[in-house]
């Protein structure tokens, strides 16, 4: 009996390490090294290839705009777009890593990239990535280089054709005029009203991405030379620069929700502490998001935005191809798609998801121009020339420093 | 290689120095320590309050159908409905503003700032590990149930005058704490090194280890990545050394159970005193847990729904409508990587323990199986997924079952295990002294007899399965969707509209399965009274 049952056992798993065995390695086919000269050969090529694009998948808003996107992919040019929802693009750019240790050359799983910052730079530098690609797109043209300058420099970082932007963000302030009667108009007059309504502003914990924007914009406003920030930071510079970032933060701290004894995670948790009252103000990465909650019905209709005097981080959503995707035609023709006016128009609309786009709208034909001219910004968010102006980010070695220093700072309580 | 063995082998030298200078380590470790130990003590108490006081009781029996749908909640959907309730801004808070309002005392119209959820003591997050683990421990002693002959040891412990808790931990611990060892081990491990809930529910300056682990992965630089694999070691090590502290607390429970039984007290004044406790606790921390899941499933259709609104000003069906597409495929994903895993599972476990029983010979490296408790996922998952780098099978569905079987494997093993072994050989002579082969024994005795050891142990194999995150994600390279890849993904967030529609939709097929697994023997057996699960 028993004999048998082992018997079974055995036979089950040998057949399955056989399935195994048999499911190995495919075909691979060969890619270019760069891109071809001519457009149609990268459409016909793309024809019939499966690309999956690797991108946050926590925002429905998002994902619902990725699947839209997939139905005029398939329907112009018979691509198949699959969205691999990613918790964290570092999953990816891990995956990639891993991939390209097993020399998996043209065989990857991670076929386009939603990327930007120090993942792109740790790939870059890695040669992890395809490319250069980006100007080569018959897209690219409509592309502002010179009035976002960010399309080209990533957190100081020069793309060199690399990645492709895709879409602009800056950092805006979201508050309930209720509580906050005249907003304040620089880092000064917000810790004013934080110590006069305590516990109504906290930041997301860093080392989240939004969190460490935050401190970033208060060091531009207390830094005494803006203009350091775009080269990297040495020991010197960065101890004496930072010395008022870290005063500002004492004394906001414990006027802060929970009185700085816990932080929200994330953006996401941070929008929620609004939603839910416990905060007054808080702020985001994107000068849409405000309407399109409200529009949603998630967020109280009186919810208003604003900015500071002296500008708001800003910076661009790319998309990179990693150097071992097995659909890099594919993934070429997307990167394109992205730069369409009519797709970039729908991604603008904050009944879509508010993201603005990366094209000088002037350049391109009166039609198209027309779906932007057209486009309801909704109630919470301040036109393009209110937005005042969009700042650099600071090289990424700041970001690195200034969190690890956050951490050491205030990352265990006393 | 595995990026737990990195530090360890030279490439990263630096990692080991980093952590021992991280400021956060010991209190870190501290955290892990205290919310392992005290949520794992206090779940089994309250289970054993509920075996030795309730059972037979009508409140025993409606815990009982409460067991499943507690069972299949996700754990971060069970935090995050603890967390809307206990919220400074959560139903409570909501609940005392509305009726201050109503009866016009003055009140603040905004949320206190209070620190409820997230306190640096991690109450907060015991609390949560406790209300999804009783219902765990629960179903494992229903489970071991039937082979610990508990109503005659009642009635022998009861007609000497022994109270009810006295009585039971003198006479049905001793033969239920045997079955029940391997799920405490892995009930104490799961509390030490759980991600989603301590994110969720604990506090955060610092987190616990795991959690830490799980944030310094994420991050881009080397650095980081050096350093969760050094502390990952460190949570290993962590991990064995409770298990030896827990083996310590058995002995000492021994001793005192000895001298308890020498000493001839009839403890009868225990029981109401423990009763009253029991109750009280049990109610209001399950009450709180169903309201948190009729909350989330309220803001699974909520529209506006802000602060200090008991309920939302509108409703709509848009989140449940959106995630259509996406829950269809990821649902068919899901029912097969769970059968594919469990069903191997079960029989790979059946056979080996029919030999072991035949007396043929057992290896040690059988307990090579329970490894993926013990240590924490995403430690050796990277290892396990540049395997199949190496052998060019990730991102197939075969592979990801296979990585699902591994983790399935020992639960069903420990689920399994003890009530096969403990089942009474005498019925197997019986039946041979009647004639019976071994192989007519095995299908028409031993297993009939065992089908609610081995539909629970069923149950817990899929329900392991359909909550692999990681698995799921790294060895299927992103490329198959099931319903946790999903969730995970969407309410990386915290959306609570998504976190209800999701948190429900992946509660559905355990629910299903956990219900059929203590439905199916009462139906089957329905003239074997000592057959059936417990009542």
């Amino acid at each position: 009996m028993a004999q048998k049952l082992k018997k079974i056992a055995l036979v089950a798993s040998l057949a399955l390490a056989t399935i195994f065995l048999a499911l190995q390695a495919q075909a691979q086919d060969k890619m270019p090294a760069v891109l071809p000269a001519n457009w149609d050969n990268v459409l016909n090529e793309a024809r019939g290839q499966t690309v999956y694009f690797n991108a946050w998948g926590g925002d429905p808003k998002i994902n619902a705009f990725l699947e839209w996107l997939s139905g005029v992919a398939r329907s112009r040019y018979d691509i198949h777009l699959q969205h691999v929802k990613l918790a964290a693009t570092s999953d990816a750019v891990a995956r990639v890593r891993s991939e390209m240790r097993e020399n998996e050359r043209d065989n990857g799983s991670v076929d386009l990239l939603w990327i930007n910052g120090e993942n792109f730079a740790m790939m870059k530098s890695g040669n992890m990535l395809f490319g250069p690609f980006a100007e080569q797109l018959p897209n690219f043209k409509y592309v502002d280089r010179i009035g976002k300058p960010a399309t080209l420099k990533d957190f100081t970082q020069a793309t060199d054709g690399y990645e492709s932007p895709w879409a602009m963000a800056q950092l805006v302030f979201e508050y309930d005029p209720q509580f906050v009667p005249t907003v304040p108009k620089n880092s000064t007059e917000l810790l004013a009203w934080i110590t006069k309504n305590p516990g109504r502003f906290t930041y997301p914990q860093p080392p989240d991405y939004l969190g460490t924007t935050f401190l970033k914009q208060i060091l531009y406003e207390v830094i005494s030379d803006r203009v350091v920030l775009q080269s990297p930071a040495t020991q010197a510079i960065y101890e004496k620069e930072t010395a008022k970032l870290w005063q500002w933060l004492d004394a906001a701290h414990p006027f802060m929700w929970r009185q700085g004894q816990g932080f929200p995670a994330s953006e996401s948790a941070l929008a929620q502490l609004l939603a839910d009252s416990e905060v007054a103000i808080s702020f985001s990465f994107n000068p849409g998001r405000a309407s399109a909650e409200i529009s949603a019905g998630n967020l109280n209709p009186n919810i208003r935005s604003f900015v500071f005097e002296n500008g708001t981080i800003g910076n661009v959503s790319f998309v990179a191809i990693p150097l071992n995707s097995k659909n890099k035609f594919g993934s070429l023709v997307i990167s394109n798609l992205l730069l369409d006016p009519l797709v970039q128009a729908r991604a603008q609309d904050p009944a879509i998801l508010g993201f603005m786009t990366v094209l000088d709208i002037k350049s391109l034909n009166l039609e198209d121009q027309a779906a932007f001219s057209q486009l309801d910004l909704g109630v919470a968010t301040l036109a393009p020339d209110l937005l005042g102006k969009s700042l650099l980010e600071p090289d990424v070695s700041w970001m690195s420093m200034i969190a690890q220093d956050w951490q050491k700072r205030y990352g265990v309580l006393k | 290689m595995s990026p737990v063995l990195r530090p360890i082998s030279g490439q990263d030298q630096g990692a080991f120095m980093s952590l021992w200078s991280w400021n956060g380590l010991w209190p870190a470790i501290r955290l892990s320590l205290v919310t392992g130990l005290a949520a794992t003590l206090i779940g089994l108490a309250m289970t054993t309050a509920l075996f030795a006081l309730f059972q037979g009781h009508r409140i025993f029996r409606v815990f009982l159908r409460l067991v499943a749908p507690f069972l299949a909640v996700p754990h971060a959907t069970a935090a995050l409905a603890l967390t809307f309730i206990l919220a400074p801004s959560g139903w409570i808070m909501r609940g005392v503003v509305t009726l201050f309002n109503a009866l016009g005392i003055p009140i603040s119209q905004t949320p206190p700032d209070f620190i409820t959820i997230n306190d640096p003591g991690g109450l907060a997050l015991i609390f949560g590990l406790v209300i999804k683990e009783v219902p765990f421990l629960v179903l494992m002693c229903v489970a071991a149930w039937a082979q610990c002959d508990a109503p005659r040891r009642r009635l022998v412990a009861s007609a000497l005058g022994y109270g009810r808790i006295t009585g039971f931990w003198l006479t049905i611990w001793p033969v239920l704490y045997p079955q029940l060892r391997l799920p405490i081990f892995a009930v104490l491990a799961y509390s030490m090194t759980t991600v989603d809930m301590a994110m969720i529910l604990g506090p955060s300056l610092p987190p616990s280890l795991a959690v830490q682990i799980s944030k310094w992965i994420t991050l881009p630089e080397p650095l980081y990545q050096g350093m969760a694999a050094a502390a990952a070691v460190v949570q290993l090590t962590l991990v064995a050394a409770t298990l030896l502290v827990w083996r310590f607390l058995e002995l000492m429970g021994r001793a005192i159970s000895r001298a308890q039984f020498q000493s001839g007290i009839r403890g009868l004044s225990l029981d109401g005193p423990i009763k009253f406790f029991g109750l009280v606790f049990g109610l209001v921390g399950f009450g709180v847990l169903i309201f948190g899941l009729l909350a989330l499933g309220i803001w699974s259709i909520a529209g506006l729904w802000p602060y200090p609104d008991v309920l939302p000003q509108t409703y709509t069906p848009r989140v449940w409508a959106e995630a259509q597409s996406g829950v269809i495929k990821a649902t068919q994903n899901t029912v097969i990587l769970a059968l594919l895993s469990t069903v191997p599972a079960v029989f790979l476990v059946l056979a080996v323990l029919q030999s072991e029983f035949l007396g043929k010979r057992t290896y040690r490296i059988q307990r090579i199986i329970y490894v993926p408790l013990l240590v924490p996922q995403i430690t050796f998952l990277p290892g396990l997924y540049q395997l199949t780098l190496t052998a060019g099978i990730s991102g197939q569905t075969l592979t990801v079952a296979f990585a699902h079987f591994i983790f399935v494997l020992p639960y069903v093993a420990l689920t399994m295990g003890p009530a096969f072994r403990a089942w009474d050989i005498r019925y197997a002579m019986v039946a041979s002294a009647m004639g019976a082969s071994r192989k007519k024994i095995f299908w028409q005795v031993r297993l009939p007899m065992l089908l609610c050891p081995i539909l629970i142990s069923s149950a817990v194999g899929i329900a392991t399965s359909v909550a692999q995150f990681l698995p799921s994600q790294l060895i299927g390279a992103g490329r198959i969707e099931t319903l946790t890849t999903e969730a995970v993904a969407l309410t990386s967030g915290g959306n609570r509209r998504l976190i209800g529609t999701y948190g429900l939709v992946q509660s559905l097929f355990p629910a299903i399965v956990f219900g059929l697994a203590l439905w199916v023997p009462t139906l089957t057996y329905r003239n074997r009274r000592t057959l059936r699960a417990p009542k």
